[in-house]
């Protein structure tokens, strides 16, 4: 199985962006995908710094990838949209429909996780656009993957997000700008202090879900890592971690450890546990509430 | 420029929630335009318990409404998985079959299925399918002939407008009743605590996860486990939807995401005619008749008023008085419509 690091979908400076990238350019990570997805009003990056950075990464053997924005609302959206679509260089992670319009039968793109592919239909479909990736929703599960997998389209790549905290909604309204009783219009951009977001808790203190700017991410950290095996017998191609703050290079090397067999499963699980920002979670691929933890299918066997 | 004063030619139709029969049927008489239901399992988003129509009502429900002139789609608005694809497709050929006048589908694979077998049916795009923009609508209505699409509730108006310039599909809007914060079919916050979702189960914080208990600190809604919200004695305790409840944020509790509220868009009625928005939405296929009725009849009258005379239209307090009476925690807003809710 392939390694692929999500776009970063919080907003840093600019110089601490290209110093993440710098560093995840000596990782054993295969693909790196680039961009902003989740708010058209952050700017430190421009298309060309991005493309600075793929170069740099390409330089280091790595896939590149630059991922759309999700939500796309405004005529200035759709032309950094159409920005990306028609970079002529790199591939492209379309994350809404509007960008498959762009790309369609023009070059081959990647089909990401908020296109709700759910069927085996739909797939074939996105395929004869020009598909030749998928990311699957977050909250599908082993058991609904299963039957897209047996009729997978010939030379089409599965890949599933399996660690980082789930981006599990997108709004227009800016959810930073609310706690700071600002209006979007002016942010002020003061999701750029919050790094990896900001956590938002029940009135009993527990840890729930995650604001970072209009997407609603969850507090608990989404970690596969444990389940590993089935994402290989379910013949998953691509494992992708999404970025955190801190310890994304570690997090990367324990995956790579795992997958290539170096560490136990059980070892790798208390290996990440300090890297973790918050507890985990695995609900989702086990056909459960995303919040729950799961247990392992070897834990189960050990029982 | 006097054009602008008489008549429009458009029509802007009223379309109205029908969760049972006996709502279609008062939707009818007060009214609405076109009617939407949905068959009574999770091929469509409200797929809640006595709700809904099996193929016998759902036959009564056409020829009740087609007999005075209304139009009926079926909202077949969730993403089935492969377990559950014949029977969404035979909810299509059901529709079929019925005579519906449209199908409102999120599913690309579905619409594919729906063009071929049935070409003939027209179809129309859910808000599910989350286009908010003329390229992903243009997307639909060159693979699939879409005729509409319902707009999730997270465009400005002036994106609204920008909008309809660009495709030559028709626009519906959702004018009054519950609030989505979250653009629809791009949410799974319901699936993270319950396992059941818009998407797959055509369910937002499905009432069998509910939990009300009363506590020394007050009466508190729970959500699978998870505390949604607490309410001191004096205060009105509101359905426990995950993202309307109060939670803390660097300290502070308050409604993080979005209060109880309802949308609200009558006075916004002049400018949807004017940029020919084609489809007035009503929320509400889980409300009761008495609810469908009461604001169907509201809505006629408003529309009717302001297709008459656009630019003398002024919302009535007791259009306003009436509606506030059955909103969700009595507020209301005209959300994303007008930039500052953002």
């Amino acid at each position: 199985m392939k390694l692929a690091l999500g776009p970063n979908l919080y907003y840093w400076p600019r110089e601490r962006l290209q110093a993440f990238y710098q560093e995840i350019a000596a990782t054993p990570v295969d693909i790196v995908y680039l961009g902003e997805t989740v708010c058209s009003r952050r700017h430190v990056m421009r298309l060309s710094d991005w493309l600075e950075v793929a170069k740099m990464l390409a330089a280091a053997g790595k896939e590149v990838v630059l991922s759309t924005l999700t939500l796309i609302e405004s005529e200035s959206d759709l032309k950094s949209m159409r920005r990306i679509t028609e970079n002529g260089e790199l591939t492209v992670e379309a994350n809404d429909m509007g960008a498959v319009h762009r790309l369609e039968g023009r070059v081959p793109f990647i089909a990401g996780p908020y296109l709700n592919i759910y069927n085996p239909q739909t797939l074939e479909l996105i395929a004869s656009y020009g598909a030749r990736r998928w990311v699957m929703p977050v909250e599908m599960s082993l058991q609904s993957l299963q039957p897209l997998q047996q009729s997978r389209p010939a030379g089409m790549e599965t890949e599933v997000f399996s660690y980082g905290r789930l981006p599990l909604a997108f709004s227009s309204r800016c959810f930073n700008a609310r706690f700071h009783n600002l209006p979007k219009d002016d942010c002020r951009f003061l999701c750029i202090n919050e790094p990896d977001g900001k956590t938002m808790r029940t009135r009993e203190g527990k840890p729930f879900l995650v604001i970072n700017g209009t997407q609603t991410q969850s507090a608990l950290v989404h970690n596969l890592i444990g389940d590993l095996d089935s994402l290989h017998d379910a013949g998953v191609d691509v494992v992708r971690i999404s970025p955190q703050s801190e310890h994304s290079a570690a997090i990367i090397r324990l995956f790579r450890d795992s997958i290539a067999q170096r560490v136990s499963r059980e070892n790798a699980l208390q290996q990440i546990e300090s890297l973790l920002p918050e507890a985990g979670c695995n609900g989702y691929w086990h056909g459960q509430p995303g919040m729950e933890q799961a247990f392992h299918a070897s834990a189960v066997q050990h029982e | 420029m006097m054009k602008s004063f008489m008549q429009p030619e458009h029509t802007l139709e009223l379309v109205c929630p029908a969760g049972s029969l006996p709502a279609l049927k008062v939707a009818v008489d007060n009214g609405a335009d076109c009617v939407y239901l949905g068959f009574r399992d999770d091929t469509n988003a409200r797929n809640f318990t006595g709700l809904n129509f099996d193929a016998s009502t759902a036959q009564k429900g056409v020829e009740y409404a087609h007999s005075k002139g209304t139009r009926v789609f079926l909202a077949l608005n969730t993403y089935p998985r492969a377990a559950g694809w014949e029977r969404w497709k035979k909810a299509i050929d059901q529709a079929a079959d019925l005579g519906m006048d449209a199908v409102i589908l999120a599913d690309p694979g579905l619409m594919q299925y729906a063009m071929k077998a049935h070409p003939r049916l027209h179809l129309h795009l859910s808000v599910q399918a989350s286009a908010t923009n003329y390229e992903a609508i243009n997307f639909y209505h060159e693979h699939f002939g879409i005729r509409r699409a319902v707009l999730p509730r997270v465009l400005s108006f002036a994106q609204v407008e920008e909008l309809s310039g660009g495709t030559p599909v028709e626009l519906e809007l959702f004018g009054f009743g519950g609030l989505c914060v979250m653009a629809e079919g791009r949410c799974s916050l319901s699936s993270y605590v319950t396992g059941e979702s818009p998407n797959n189960c055509g369910v937002c914080s499905p009432p069998k996860a509910v939990r009300w208990q009363q506590t020394p600190g007050g009466l508190e809604s729970r959500l699978n486990g998870v505390l949604i919200d607490r309410y001191a004695d004096e205060e009105n305790a509101g359905y426990p939807t995950l993202c309307k409840g109060r939670f803390e944020v660097g300290g502070e509790t308050y409604y993080a995401m979005e209060e109880p509220t309802s949308l609200n868009t009558l006075e916004l009625l002049p400018e949807l005619l004017r940029i020919k928005v084609r489809g007035l939405k009503i929320e509400g296929r889980q409300r009761s008749p008495a609810y469908v009725a009461q604001v169907t009849r509201v809505w006629r009258e408003a529309i009717d008023q302001c297709m008459k005379d656009p630019p003398g239209f002024k919302v009535k307090a007791a259009w306003s008085a009436e509606l506030g009476k059955i909103s969700e925690g009595q507020q209301h807003t005209l959300g994303a419509y007008h930039r500052p809710w953002k």
